[in-house]
């Protein structure tokens, strides 16, 4: 196993306490950011934190590989569940936490140098204490093993993203409305979700996730179960911008500062996607009848109509930027579609792509964070020429977005080819036909851009055109070499996909 | 070396050359003379395992697996060996023809030329050489967006709307078609991609529906055999430079495409199966109508590249007519006009560089009486003619002899009927050209003067002097290259010694 050195490494404590110590430790520092003096020692506690957070969700991988199928269970406070607090972690969130944190902890570096430009001279500490409590809410949505714990993490990041997005308006006024929209339908979204929450706990009298998977069996039928499944469905779709529930998405991806758009596009929704899955496929088990009509009537069409749809839109912005929110609602319905099948083949398919891309959008919405504060615009025009004044920023933007449209030998290629296996193994081939052609779709549009960036000449040379700083460079450069890597060697995230698709499905370790 | 170094070498040497003349951009003798150093090195290479090959080897090389059930990895048969062959051969003529033509021509960006085109290459070899259609469709991919750049070179308005349409017919066929037949053959055949004589899908049952639908989208789906009605990419790409044409549009870029359906003619579908498959018949009436209707475009083009493309189309459909006929005449047949294709074409292309080069003329009615002054290159054009024709002692003669015959194997009564007609079309549009040229009508006006002083560069005229006299050499060549290929052939017809067990 690669991560048995991180295992062996850790000193006891974190060992016996990561399963926890991956949200508290965020969320512990979030309250100091706010007291920090300095902007800078903000910014190196925001850093440490999100590091340590990674740290700890490694350990956690690391030990759920070490014995396959097998998950942690923390009691918080000593109280056993389903009396207390469950957190539990399998394989299935154990990649979402090291994707998370791993993404997040990429973003708190590019902080600095995007807010340094974006806000000069103001002070940014509680601005990145909001950031730091939104990873905080999104590690525990993914950490926790209670329902209506999970409800809770998800306000606290949601409340945070609000801010986040509002703190926008600096630059330009329309985040405001954008964040308000957000607030209105992400409240929305949890009241659903709460709603479903309440129905369910009815019914079952618990709030613990294992101990209403466990009861389910004996409730086929239940009207309440049943109405309490549609709305966690439409509760987390809205979380997760589920077409036709993702208008709050492209303007806020599109006006938040640059360091927040890439953090949201490659967490939020995959954090609501990944509760998804577990209330889909671990608490509704699949093989019921009337959960698979759902699977296959409700979200099958809605995530082609996505993939389509938002592909299509994709292809008429001239903000490169609402361009990338609306090609990011078309890939969640990639994943939808994926995980609609059903089989473990496809669950499979569904994470490895959710997976990959947070790793290619992570790195597009970096790159443009880069461009846009240097640039002060993100039309496509203003993407001119841009292929030669800064080369390696635009190639990491050209890599991540040849992966997006599913170039061979790139990760995205990997994903989508996993899920036409997946759809086509089903007997679905009108559904890989739609594959296919939101496949198209994208060339059209990440291609738009690519030639604007490398083979038109600039709109306004004597523009102060110059690289994103070193700062982002890094970070941005490990997202694209990484995305090359596992178009070569997919071994590691399919690995994780397949293990967390089997401990979805409750069927023990994958091989 | 062992096998699998000398595959690894020619995959590599085209990269090597890219960073080489990445490194020497500033010094332009140093930067074409990293090209040509490669391109020789890389035939060397290509020679020694077309001679393994030979021997009955095949040359191996496992990369790796991506996920499970994919892997990289390359195996040579003799059909790859051929595409390899011709495909570095005359990069080796068309380094030295792009020296002439850049440098005559006075081209910017001609380090960028050099790199893109060195990437090409090795595109190119990748899908000789690419032992499973994962492999294949990697290399495939590469091919297209190395040789974007290159179409683009000019950058002007023009060059853009050719380069974004040659993209995206190519990507969207391939995303489109290719890649979905390619996940559906990996469910039928059981997590499997590989070439396997005889044909990987040969035993997996299909209904005659599915291999039907599978051969539509493989055949469509490879959209660089230029099939109607995926061809107009490659009159678009017309707007490259000449060198791009002649190597990229006349050899690699469509002969891979050719080359791919042969390949999953042979190996994925295998004869037998070929033939039960219902679409077959339609996709030859489609390969049979590009034929005809390309000549007739072309008889119809004025502009001198636009008609070679336009030959082309109907000339790559040979291949694809060959493949579809699943025989071994008519696989044979394909198989030869790959090659004899290539020298044939890469001849003309260069030859209309060169006029291009020392007069800026493109069309072929202000070339009447040219011949005269450039009695050379119209000389070469005339024997390149004569070879696409398929007259003797060229080397096009052949592939029209065994598709003929493949055609009365398969008992296919209006395929030959096909052939006769594109032969008469050949040779009304393209003798003209060079009798034109040198033997004018009388009262036509003299040539003009030309625009660059000393006519065309002497390396735009040695190329296609050479690749001219190529032409007559693979019509004597053309019974060892037979027996090269057949091989690949054998195991579709006869059943191998484990089926008989």
């Amino acid at each position: 196993m690669i991560l048995e050195p991180v295992l062996t490494s850790a000193p006891d404590w974190a060992v016996r306490h990561a399963a926890v110590l991956v949200v508290v430790v965020p969320m512990l520092l979030a309250p100091l950011l706010a007291l920090s003096p300095s902007n800078r020692l903000a910014w190196i506690l925001t850093v440490a934190g999100t590091a340590a957070a990674f740290w700890f969700s490694l350990i956690l991988l690391a030990i759920i590989q070490e014995v396959p199928g097998s998950a942690i269970s923390y009691a918080l406070g000593n109280w056993e569940p389903p009396i207390g607090i469950e957190f539990r972690v399998d394989a299935l969130n154990a990649m979402i936490l090291v994707l998370i944190t791993g993404m997040g902890a990429l973003a708190s570096f590019i902080a600095w140098p995007t807010l340094a430009a974006e806000f000069k001279g103001e002070r940014l500490n509680l601005l990145l204490c909001a950031f730091l409590l939104c990873f905080a809410g999104l590690a525990g949505v993914a950490a926790t093993g209670d329902a209506f714990n999970l409800f809770v993490f998800l306000e606290v990041s949601s409340l945070a993203t609000y801010v986040l997005v509002a703190m926008g308006a600096g630059k330009d006024r329309r985040a405001l409305p954008a964040a308000f929209s957000y607030l209105v339908m992400g409240t929305l979204g949890a009241s659903f979700y709460v709603i479903g929450i309440g129905l369910l706990y009815a019914a079952t009298g618990t709030l613990n996730m294992a101990d209403i998977a466990e009861q389910m069996p004996g409730l086929s039928g239940n009207r309440s179960v049943q109405a309490g499944l549609a709305f966690i469905l439409v509760g987390l779709g809205l979380k997760a911008a589920m077409w036709p529930l993702h208008q709050w998405l492209p303007n806020a991806y599109a006006y938040a500062p640059g360091f927040v758009s890439m953090f949201l596009s490659a967490t939020a929704t995959k954090v609501a996607l990944y509760s998804l899955i577990r209330w889909l496929f671990t608490i509704f088990q699949p093989d019921r009848a009337f959960e698979s009509a759902v699977l296959q009537w409700v979200l099958a069409p809605l995530a082609m109509a996505a993939m389509v749809i938002c592909s299509v839109q994709a292809i008429f912005q001239t903000d490169v930027r609402r361009m990338l929110a609306y090609s990011s609602v078309a890939q969640v319905g990639y994943i939808l579609l994926a995980i609609s099948v059903g089989t473990a083949a496809g669950v499979s398919a569904g994470l490895l792509h959710l997976f990959t891309h947070a790793l290619m959008k992570g790195a597009l919405f970096m790159a443009v964070a880069g461009i846009c504060f240097a640039y002060q615009g993100s039309t496509i025009r203003d993407f001119a020429g841009l292929g030669r004044s800064a080369p390696f920023t635009m190639a990491a933007f050209a890599i991540a977005g040849l992966s997006l449209i599913g170039v061979p030998l790139t990760a995205g290629f990997i994903s989508k080819l996993q899920l036409g296996y997946a759809l086509l193994d089903q007997g679905w081939w009108w559904a890989a036909v739609v594959l296919v052609f939101a496949s198209f779709l994208s060339v059209i549009y990440i291609g738009r851009v690519l030639q604007a960036v490398f083979f038109e000449p600039p709109l306004n040379p004597r523009k102060n055109n110059k690289e994103a700083p070193l700062l982002l460079l890094i970070p941005l450069w490990i997202l694209a070499l990484v995305n090359i890597f596992y178009g070569i060697d997919a071994g590691f995230p399919a690995g994780l996909a397949a293990d967390g698709a089997a401990a979805a499905l409750g069927l023990g370790a994958a091989q | 070396m062992t096998p699998q170094l000398l595959i690894a070498a020619a995959l590599c040497l085209p990269l090597l050359v890219a960073v080489g003349v990445a490194l020497f951009g500033k010094v332009p003798t140093l930067r074409e003379g990293v090209t040509i150093a490669g391109a020789v090195a890389l035939f060397a290479v290509v020679i020694q395992l077309t001679l393994l090959v030979a021997g009955g080897a095949r040359p191996e090389l496992y990369i790796g697996e991506t996920v499970p059930g994919l892997a990289i990895a390359f195996k040579l048969e003799p059909l790859g060996a051929l595409f390899a062959l011709v495909a570095s051969g005359l990069w080796i003529v068309n380094s030295f023809y792009s020296i002439g033509y850049m440098r005559g021509n006075r081209e910017r960006n001609q380090t960028r030329f050099y790199i893109w085109f060195a990437l090409a290459l090795s595109g190119a070899m990748g899908v000789a050489m690419a032992g499973n259609l994962f492999t294949l469709f990697i290399f495939y991919e590469v091919l297209t967006l190395s040789t974007y750049p290159l179409v683009a070179h000019k950058g002007d308005a023009a060059a853009q709307r050719g380069a974004r349409t040659y993209l995206l017919t190519l990507l969207g066929t391939s995303i489109c078609f290719f890649l979905m037949a390619i996940m559906w053959t990996w469910v039928v055949a059981g997590q499997r991609l590989d070439f396997i004589e005889g044909g990987l899908l040969a035993d997996a049952g299909l209904s005659p529906f599915v291999s039907s639908a599978l051969l539509v989208l493989f055949v469509f789906g490879v959209g660089k055999a230029a099939l109607m009605p995926f061809h107009f990419w490659l009159p678009s790409a017309m707007v490259a430079p000449t060198p791009v044409s002649a190597l990229l549009h006349a050899v690699a870029v469509v002969k891979a495409g050719v080359f791919t359906v042969m390949k999953i003619s042979v190996y994925i579908f295998g004869f037998d199966l070929l033939q039960a498959t219902p679409a077959r018949d339609v996709l030859l009436g489609v390969a049979g109508f590009t034929i005809i209707a390309a000549s007739l475009i072309a008889l119809r083009q004025d502009n001198l590249k636009a008609r070679l493309a336009y030959s082309t189309i109907a000339q790559l459909a040979y291949v694809t007519l060959g493949a579809l006929l699943a025989v071994e005449a008519g696989a044979l047949g394909g198989s030869l006009q790959i090659a004899a294709h290539a020298a044939a074409k890469i001849t003309l292309f260069m030859c209309a560089g060169a006029i291009y080069v020392a007069t800026g003329l493109t069309t072929v009615s202000s070339m009447q009486g040219l011949g005269r002054k450039m009695p050379l290159v119209f000389t070469a054009f005339l024997i390149a003619s004569f070879s696409i024709i398929g007259l003797p002692p060229f080397g096009g003669m052949w592939p029209k002899y065994e598709l003929l015959q493949g055609a009365a194997d398969a008992s296919t009564a209006w395929i030959p009927a096909v052939l006769i007609v594109s032969a008469l079309l050949n040779i009304a549009y393209l003798l003209p050209v060079a009798i034109l040229g040198l033997m004018p009508l009388p009262g036509t006006p003299p040539a003009k003067e030309f625009k660059r002083p000393g006519g065309a560069p002497v390396l735009t005229v040695a190329a296609p002097l050479f690749t001219a006299a190529l032409c007559v050499v693979l019509f004597m060549a053309a019974g060892p290259i037979g027996d090269f290929l057949r091989p690949a052939f054998a195991a579709g017809s006869v059943p191998g010694l484990e089926d008989l067990r």
